[in-house]
């Protein structure tokens, strides 16, 4: 709490930051962070279950197409399966980037909900910042993802569609409620005298937190060593690879050769697979290790029995291993280790699922014990 | 609030700005003018093969790949910093709960922003120069983050100590 309250007012706004009222900055912005990850989590496991692998045989068919077209002496229907190339790449990257911001955004909402104890504005003014970011945040990814279903409909320009505007006003959107979490937080700084903030979260030393912190700290420096392996082993072998079946398919191509073409194309697809799965190891562990360092200071907020704090915390963790080591072991053990990947990932949905219900039950027992411990002091 | 608590959040918060400052620069100067470009090679490599024109199918290819290895470098120094940067604030949130003596804390807090900062920059590098000197940056850059995240791993996980505040009270 802050120590130095300078008048009556200052006080309740500085208690105003730190505690964790019903519709509070701070609680918008934790809770509104949770829903998105959550949101995001599931946007992505429909998109892997139902969208990425045919996708990506759709991409693999209309290179195949154009390969034999190229071998065929075709060279408007080689142009027109590439052109299906990039539509169906288009239509992927508008699924990932909605699943990669919604979450990305989340983040940045948990992060914020922390520092607010720092941002020295008024709470109307953080409450307002908080509802702008969390609309932005909402607004960019679903027009991302409208972005290949609408196209250039009805558009004022000649290259950008709506649903391209939409999304880019959800960006400047959480620019600008970012930034005035930024000036909040600077104003202190001008100040010769800057009263010393301090918050309960970062306190906290209950063992569903430090279970959180540690294992999200083990999380990322594996998704770090796995990303180093790759880099140092997999990396240059696989560009150079690329380019050497590319190679080869106009080589088979040109000579006619049909059947060195199919397994140049079967070669490529298997590196496609490989890339995907290597990266996506890499960014998901360390994702899921700093989301489990972020919920670690919320866990004074979560209204739960300190048991089922832990058993929640240990679930998070164990979904969070499960899923990059079995997306990993999909290209030796194929779909099962697939659909056990994607029980991990149900698992980190369901934990987190549980800490926001825990969120949303807290009813300020945490802070009605601070504001009698300053009375005492008082 | 402890000075290296503060280094690795302002320094996050220095890295996340610039990595949203490079990938505002690349998106609007760079980025589509090579995914373009990319595409045209690909295209013009197969419809050079399909008019049997082998030498016009390799030169098209090896404009592809010098493309993709740019489009595939810039795109990761975006998200490496971004990405680093995140991870360098939530450090600096927990970084009281690391049971090191202050000076090795603040060590350990500058060469974790070394390392954040000159693993993207060696990946960056590579652009301009295929040669040894950028991947070496690079890999040094990495293994700076990777044994800095090890020793603060093992920091949070020892026992027996408190931790002194800042400001002199103890937890």
């Amino acid at each position: 709490m802050t120590s130095v309250p300078s008048s009556s007012n200052t006080a309740a706004q500085d208690e105003a930051r730190i505690t964790f009222a019903p519709m509070s900055a701070r609680r918008l912005l934790a809770l509104g962070g949770i829903g998105l990850i959550l949101v995001g989590m599931l946007v992505g496991d429909i998109f892997a279950v139902f969208v990425l692998h045919q996708n990506a045989a759709k991409v693999g068919e209309s290179l195949s197409a154009a390969s034999h077209a190229a071998m065929a002496g075709d060279a408007n229907a080689v142009a027109g399966s590439l052109r299906s190339v990039g539509s169906f790449l288009e239509n992927r990257g508008t699924k990932v980037d909605t699943h990669v911001h919604m979450i990305a955004f989340g983040y940045l909402a948990l992060m914020l909900a922390i520092l607010q104890p720092w941002v020295a504005l008024r709470e109307s003014t953080r409450k307002k910042a908080a509802w702008m970011l969390l609309i932005g945040a909402w607004l960019l990814p679903v027009g991302v993802f409208l972005i290949h279903y609408v196209g250039l409909a009805y558009s004022p320009l000649a290259a950008i569609g709506w649903a391209s505007i939409f999304a880019d006003l959800g960006g400047a959107l959480v620019m600008g409620a970012t930034l005035a979490c930024l000036v909040g937080i600077a104003r202190p700084f001008r100040e010769s005298k800057r009263p010393e903030v301090e918050d309960v979260l970062f306190k906290d030393r209950s063992t569903a937190g430090r279970v959180l912190l540690a294992g999200g700290l083990m999380l990322i420096l594996l998704g770090f060593l796995h990303g180093a392996y790759y880099a140092g082993v997999d990396l240059y072998r696989h560009e150079a690879l690329d380019y050497s079946l590319l190679s080869q398919m106009t080589i088979t191509a040109s000579t006619k050769n049909a059947s060195a073409l199919d397994s140049a194309l079967a070669g490529y697809g298997q590196l496609g697979g490989e890339k995907a799965v290597n990266i996506a190891v890499h960014a998901h562990a360390i994702e899921f290790g700093l989301l489990a360092m972020l919920l670690a200071f919320f866990q004074p907020y979560i209204s739960l029995r300190d048991g089922w704090k832990r058993n929640w915390a240990w679930v998070f963790l164990f979904g969070s291993l499960v899923l990059p080591v079995f997306v990993l072991l999909e290209l030796r053990l194929g779909l099962l280790a697939g659909g056990i990947a994607d029980a991990g990932g149900l698992l980190v949905i369901v934990a987190l699922l549980a800490m926001w219900i825990g969120i949303v039950r807290y009813s300020g027992e945490l802070d009605a014990s601070l504001s009698r411990g300053e009375g005492e002091k008082r | 609030m402890s000075a290296a608590r503060r280094l690795l959040i302002a320094g996050g918060i220095a890295l996340a700005l610039l990595g949203m400052i490079y990938g505002a620069w690349y998106a609007v100067f760079a980025e589509h003018q090579e995914l373009d470009g990319i595409g045209k090679s690909l295209t013009a490599s197969f419809s050079a093969t399909a008019r049997g024109d082998a030498a016009g199918a390799e030169a098209a290819l090896k404009q592809y790949k010098e493309l993709k290895y740019s489009y595939d470098r810039h795109v990761d120094v975006h998200g490496h910093w971004i990405g680093l940067a995140m991870v360098l604030i939530v450090l600096g949130f927990a970084f009281d709960q690391v049971r090191f003596e202050k000076k090795a804390k603040m060590a350990l807090a500058r060469c974790l922003i070394a390392g954040a900062l000159l693993f993207p920059l060696g990946v960056l590098l590579q652009t301009f120069s295929h040669g040894y000197w950028p991947r070496a940056v690079a890999v040094a850059g990495s293994a700076l983050v990777i044994a800095s995240l090890a020793l603060v791993t093992l920091g949070m996980m020892r026992r027996g100590r408190t931790v002194p505040y800042e400001n002199g009270s103890r937890n």
